[in-house]
């Protein structure tokens, strides 16, 4: 496994104004992910892990300090730039699955290459053989409402990878999930992160999850845990 | 792209089916308004322009100057060449020759000494020819209350007011004593057919009406007409054809020093109509612009809502890599497109039911029993040019403004509290 650093976070801060106080999510964070990583920010609910994901997917800026993804600072760049980082770097894995409702897997998985401009071939081919990586070929022309909870996760991760992202970030992505379907979505996830060198950071404070991560980063109140 | 979103929208009956609904529903309801409006206003016309003015009226200059006083003896000459010059160089519209009278009726006892004469107005008007919708215009049929309408030359009808003041029944005959055209006195006689109730005070009080043939030959008018009128042939007074058509007769004779040479007005230029038909309009127009007003912010809300119910999906999109410009194009083009489909289909429907109202009308007269307002009994709507156009502007333009605000919330919001919705 490659290590050099894709991201790299510096005295990062993030405050929130609360009323006329201030509340402080992230505090003094330093740390650096290398390529095909599979680590997690593990914490209670308001440890501040959902905002530093925020972050690295460049939905959002550091209030103090520096967070480099791909080696481009999130806070320099534009809503335009930001948008490409997500479009061509960063795959995003939800906990409550979040596929459109009204297209079938093979259009929700496609979604994140037509904001490539890829061709309807090169589109087809890669849908199916990312659909064929999580097992859901069959499932291509199926609705969400008519997939189980697993099966919907394993689409969300066939929509994160179908761009070949370099990172995907998962918030929670066990968390609706029983433990046997929670198993087989990591062992995907892990799978993919061995074959294709991907950096998967998860945010989780499940146990079934962490037995599986290489790195884990604690996180409380907003600081990493020494 | 484009083809992935309008899957989307199909597929979405919350984005497409009930906003097309909504929408159709405004437009429709805006367009029906707007000709039903305009039906009642050319109604409140109508018998104004059916009884006595026209759309259009063609006199001598000389007639035209006294008017209000009839005086056939400036009436025209030889009507006939003049009535086919104006149906061939204007044939959008139904030309009609009119005799305008006053004089005396008498009615006769038994024994042939008078019994009751009263003063009277009087119209006459062409009763008896295939193409002539004189009746219709003074709603004979309708007003009728005893009786029955002419069936040959030589009867008249009288009002029913003065009728029922002397005693005087269908059958009776009378005599109508006025002026030739020459200045002497003249002499008919007539049977009453039946008698009218025509719903105005003024009309009702003392009128007859006759066929235009008994009038010319009674008053000495063969192939003469104190007037003839023009009236549009959807029955509806259009100011600016109208407007076009006296232009281009006026013309013809604006140099003329003639005093029987013809001269044309518009409805809105005789008896003070302009005022009141500017503030009609007026009117109007407020009405229908608080109405489209007030559909505007109904669908905007529409639109607003629409738009506020997928903060969601556009966390999602913007989470993909999507740009916030390119997810707030998408909402204007997907408002563009609803509420033009909307607008379509509510106008078809608004135009269909107008154009039943206008050719069937909602009949009122059960409401006007009693009423002495002169107005018709059945109320029409009216499809105009403005038709066409007017719901696509609460249509189209307030569910674009709708999702346009609503997708501002795109700009304002922070990309995390989007994706933060989103995962709520």
């Amino acid at each position: 496994m490659e290590n050099s650093a894709i991201i790299k976070l510096t005295n990062l801060y993030k405050r929130y104004t609360v009323g006329n106080g201030e509340f402080i999510a992230l505090k003094n964070i330093n740390l650096s992910f290398g390529k095909g990583e599979f680590a997690g920010l593990v914490g209670p609910s308001g440890s501040g892990k959902t905002t530093l994901l925020n972050i690295i997917g460049s939905l959002d800026i550091p209030s103090d300090g520096t967070a480099e993804v791909m080696g481009q600072s999130v806070s320099a760049l534009t809503a335009k730039q930001s948008a490409w980082l997500r479009n061509y770097h960063i795959g995003f894995i939800f906990q409550t699955y979040n596929l459109l409702p009204v297209y079938n897997v093979f259009e929700n998985v496609e979604f994140a290459l037509l904001l490539q401009k890829m061709s309807a071939t090169d589109r087809r081919k890669s849908v199916m053989e990312t659909l064929e990586w999580v097992g859901l070929t069959d499932k291509a022309k199926s609705k969400p409402s008519q997939l189980s909870g697993g099966e919907c996760q394993r689409v969300a991760i066939a929509r994160a990878m179908v761009k070949r992202p370099s990172i995907v970030l998962a918030d929670e992505p066990s968390a609706n999930l029983d433990s046997a379907n929670s198993h087989h979505i990591v062992q995907t996830m892990k799978k993919l992160n061995q074959e294709l060198n991907t950096t998967f950071i998860f945010a989780t404070h499940d146990e079934k999850v962490m037995q599986h991560l290489d790195r884990i980063i604690r996180l409380k109140d907003g600081e990493v845990e020494q | 792209m484009i083809r992935f979103i309008l899957k989307g929208i199909v597929r979405d009956k919350g984005r497409s089916l009930l906003p097309v609904i909504v929408v159709s529903l405004g437009v429709m309801f805006t367009v029906f308004l707007s000709c039903w409006l305009k039906g009642i206003m050319n109604d409140s016309f109508a018998l104004s322009a059916n009884f006595g003015m026209g759309h259009l009226k063609v006199m001598t200059k000389a007639y035209a100057r006294e008017s209000d006083q009839m005086p056939n003896d400036l009436a025209f000459l030889g009507t006939d060449t003049l009535l086919t010059s104006l149906r061939t160089g204007y044939p959008e519209m139904d030309w009609v020759s009119r005799i305008r009278f006053g004089g005396l009726i008498d009615f006769p006892d038994s024994t042939g000494e008078t019994k009751v004469q009263g003063p009277v107005v009087g119209w006459g008007i062409d009763l008896f020819s295939q193409s002539s919708h004189e009746k219709d215009r003074f709603n004979l049929e309708s007003s009728l209350k005893a009786g029955k309408i002419h069936s040959k030359p030589g009867e008249a009808l009288i009002t029913y007011d003065f009728a029922h003041k002397f005693g005087i029944n269908p059958g009776n005959k009378f005599t109508l004593f006025s002026t030739t055209v020459d200045g002497s006195m003249s002499f008919k006689n007539f049977i009453v057919a039946g008698t009218v109730r025509f719903g105005s005070s003024a009309l009702d009080r003392g009128a007859v009406i006759a066929d235009l043939g008994d009038l010319q030959s009674a008053l000495g008018m063969e192939n003469s007409a104190g007037e003839i009128l023009g009236f549009f042939k959807n029955g509806n007074y259009d100011n600016n054809a109208a407007t076009l058509v006296c232009q281009s007769f006026n013309l013809k004779f604006v140099n003329s020093k003639d005093e029987y040479a013809p001269v044309m007005l518009r409805l809105r230029d005789q008896g003070g109509l302009a005022d009141y038909m500017d503030y009609v309009d007026t009117i109007g127009g407020f009405m229908l612009f608080v109405f489209v007003m007030a559909m505007s912010v109904v669908l905007w809300n529409a639109g607003l809502l629409g738009g506020l119910r997928r903060y969601g999906e556009f966390g999602l999109r913007l989470a993909m890599g999507e740009e916030k410009k390119h997810i707030y194009w998408s909402l204007i083009y997907e408002g563009l497109l609803i509420g033009t489909v909307g607008s379509v289909i509510g106008t078809f429907a608004g135009l269909c039911i107008s154009a039943y109202l206008q050719k069937v009308g909602f009949d009122i007269s059960g409401m006007l029993k009693n009423s002495t307002f002169m107005m018709h009994s059945v109320v029409r709507a009216s499809i105009t040019p403005q038709a066409f156009y007017i719901g696509f502007v609460p249509g189209v333009f307030s569910v674009v403004v709708g999702n346009a605000l609503s997708g501002i919330g795109i700009y304002h919001r922070k990309t995390a509290q989007l994706f933060k919705e989103f995962e709520n």
